[in-house]
């Protein structure tokens, strides 16, 4: 395998241990809470909502909306060597909670992408360890869509 | 609450000696140099000090030993750039309990030079699920604030511009400010693209810089050298750090928290103020600061800038120092507009005075919006 193209995640903290492990084998877990019922993120010991610490851990579908996006030209960390621009983007998965991450497969273009489209996981593996979340819009693999329709030119 | 209102008074405000790319001064020293102007400013001496406020990588011990003062009050809360803003309400209720009687606000940054820099920080939520994916440095977060906005109110970049040009007109009426030349919408549109939809000249300066306020109780402001400018009002409020954990991209609960503070004690509405200092790292921060602040409706903060309202001549005159947008940011900026509103309601700022100021609001952000304090000042009780 090439050497990674980005800074690898760092620390792993033992709170995101499940998260890791479930990037790894292809599956987007996120921490729930069995006392109040609603999942977060990013990971933590006890519940944000409800302070409980009876805390499981589920498989999200790994469907969403782009909440938001912007473009970057230049990445400040030299450890990412990914060929810019990249769409740096907020997710939130449909069971509630946000993730920071890539919009792949899509032009690097305002035009071409829009808050809110449908969204869906791919994962990139980048050492045996460590395999990153990232998100596509959701019609690449929906066959029967078709071209999917933005209105270009959204953001002026 | 309604007690600590006009409980203490700004009585001496500078910045260092220089602004701007100074590689030959220490963090340190750029503290030490606005602590001392600014006491020479009060007419006090540095040994009348015996509290000291700081925020960033320094403690308050530490800037206490380089005046060489041994504080009886110490205060260091860092929450980001609004840190010193926040802080003038906290010195207010040391002053009022008599927990300390001269209070030094510090600044001292080697933003742009990095001389006697230390970076410490907290890397567990964004050195795990951030950095991977390119994000650090404020931009790769602004940002995505902005978009969201952009999407829910169809604000434009035209009209994000029309912040820069508006406070590039005030920088053009102030010696201090670093870039004075004049600026137009297409000049920001045409500049250099940073992360879309930025370009540089919708960021902030990366300078050097130090800025200090002193505060003492209003007895003895009336024995210092200028005019007192009374804390009518101060607020603060966090509500997260990562930007995930904000609830609407689009309104900050930070500064609507400390806005409400402020304005209940000092008895204010938020369309009171006839002088307005916002913490601009970004053009689209002052517009969403406004908004949450009650002062313009959703979506429409970018309506003070666009016609006029906030520019040389407009009725609603707003970061008249050129921001940190013209003027300096030395990376927390929040000491500068307490200065610039402070010597706008002494009636100090020569071709960029606006006439008549007697009620200011000075509103500033700490992180992503995820913190943020608000202060009332007049220069009468």
């Amino acid at each position: 395998m090439d050497a990674p193209q980005r800074p690898l995640p760092s620390p792993l903290t033992p709170e995101a241990k499940p998260y890791w492990d479930g990037a790894r084998e292809d599956r987007l877990m996120i921490p729930k809470c069995r006392t109040c019922g609603k999942p977060h993120m990013h990971p933590r010991v006890r519940c944000p909502f409800c302070a409980s610490a009876d805390l499981e851990w589920v498989r999200a579908s790994g469907r969403g909306r782009l909440h938001s996006f912007e473009i970057a030209h230049q990445i400040l960390n030299k450890a990412f060597k990914v060929k810019t621009p990249v769409v740096l983007a907020m997710v939130e998965l449909e069971e509630g909670p946000r993730l920071l991450t890539n919009l792949v497969n899509v032009p690097p273009d305002p035009a071409k992408i829009r808050c809110d489209m449908p969204v869906e996981v791919v994962f990139e593996k980048q050492t045996d360890e460590i395999t990153l979340p990232m998100f596509q819009p959701a019609h690449l693999t929906q066959a029967t869509h078709g071209s999917s329709r933005t209105d270009s030119g959204r953001y002026k | 609450m309604k007690e600590l209102s006009n409980a203490a008074c700004i009585v001496g405000v500078d910045e260092s000696d220089e602004l701007g790319t100074l590689p030959h001064k220490s963090q340190l020293t750029l503290h030490v140099e606005a602590v001392n102007n600014a006491a020479r400013d009060a007419g006090l001496r540095v040994a009348d000090i015996d509290g000291v406020f700081t925020a960033g990588q320094h403690s308050p011990a530490t800037i206490a030993e380089a005046i060489g003062v041994r504080p009886r009050y110490v205060d260091g809360t860092t929450v980001g750039g609004c840190s010193f803003i926040i802080m003038v309400g906290h010195a207010m209720l040391a002053l009022h309990h008599g927990l300390c009687d001269v209070a030094v606000i510090s600044h001292g940054e080697s933003g742009r030079s990095g001389v006697g820099v230390s970076p410490r920080r907290d890397v567990a939520v964004p050195g795990q699920f951030e950095a991977p994916y390119g994000f650090g440095g404020a931009p790769t977060y602004f940002g995505l604030i902005t978009t969201r906005h952009m999407h829910e109110f169809g604000t434009t970049l035209e009209q994000w511009a029309q912040v820069a040009v508006s406070t590039r007109k005030w920088a053009a009426l102030n010696p201090k400010a670093k870039n004075r030349e004049p600026l137009t919408v297409q000049d920001v549109l045409a500049s250099r693209p940073v992360v879309w939809p930025f370009n540089i000249l919708n960021i902030c300066l990366v300078t050097d810089a130090g800025g200090a306020v002193i505060l003492t109780r209003p007895d003895r402001a009336r024995d210092c050298a200028r005019t007192p400018v009374y804390v009518r009002g101060a607020g603060e409020g966090a509500e997260h750090v990562s930007l995930t954990q904000m609830r609407d991209l689009t309104f900050s609960e930070a500064t609507r928290l400390s806005g409400d503070k402020a304005f209940a004690m000092a008895g204010v509405r938020p369309t009171d103020f006839d002088h307005i200092m916002l913490y601009d790292a970004f053009t689209s921060g002052p517009p969403l600061m406004l908004e949450a602040l009650g002062i313009a409706k959703r979506g429409e903060g970018v309506h003070f800038f666009e016609e006029g309202r906030a520019t040389p001549g407009g009725r609603l005159p707003i970061n008249t120092n050129g921001g940190g947008l013209s003027y300096t940011h030395s990376g927390m900026y929040g000491i500068f507009p307490i200065i610039e509103s402070v010597r706008q309601l002494r009636g100090e700022c020569g071709a960029r005075q606006v006439p008549d100021v007697r009620l200011s609001l000075v509103n500033g952000m700490g992180g992503m919006l995820s913190a943020a304090g608000t202060l009332v000042l007049a220069n009468a009780r």
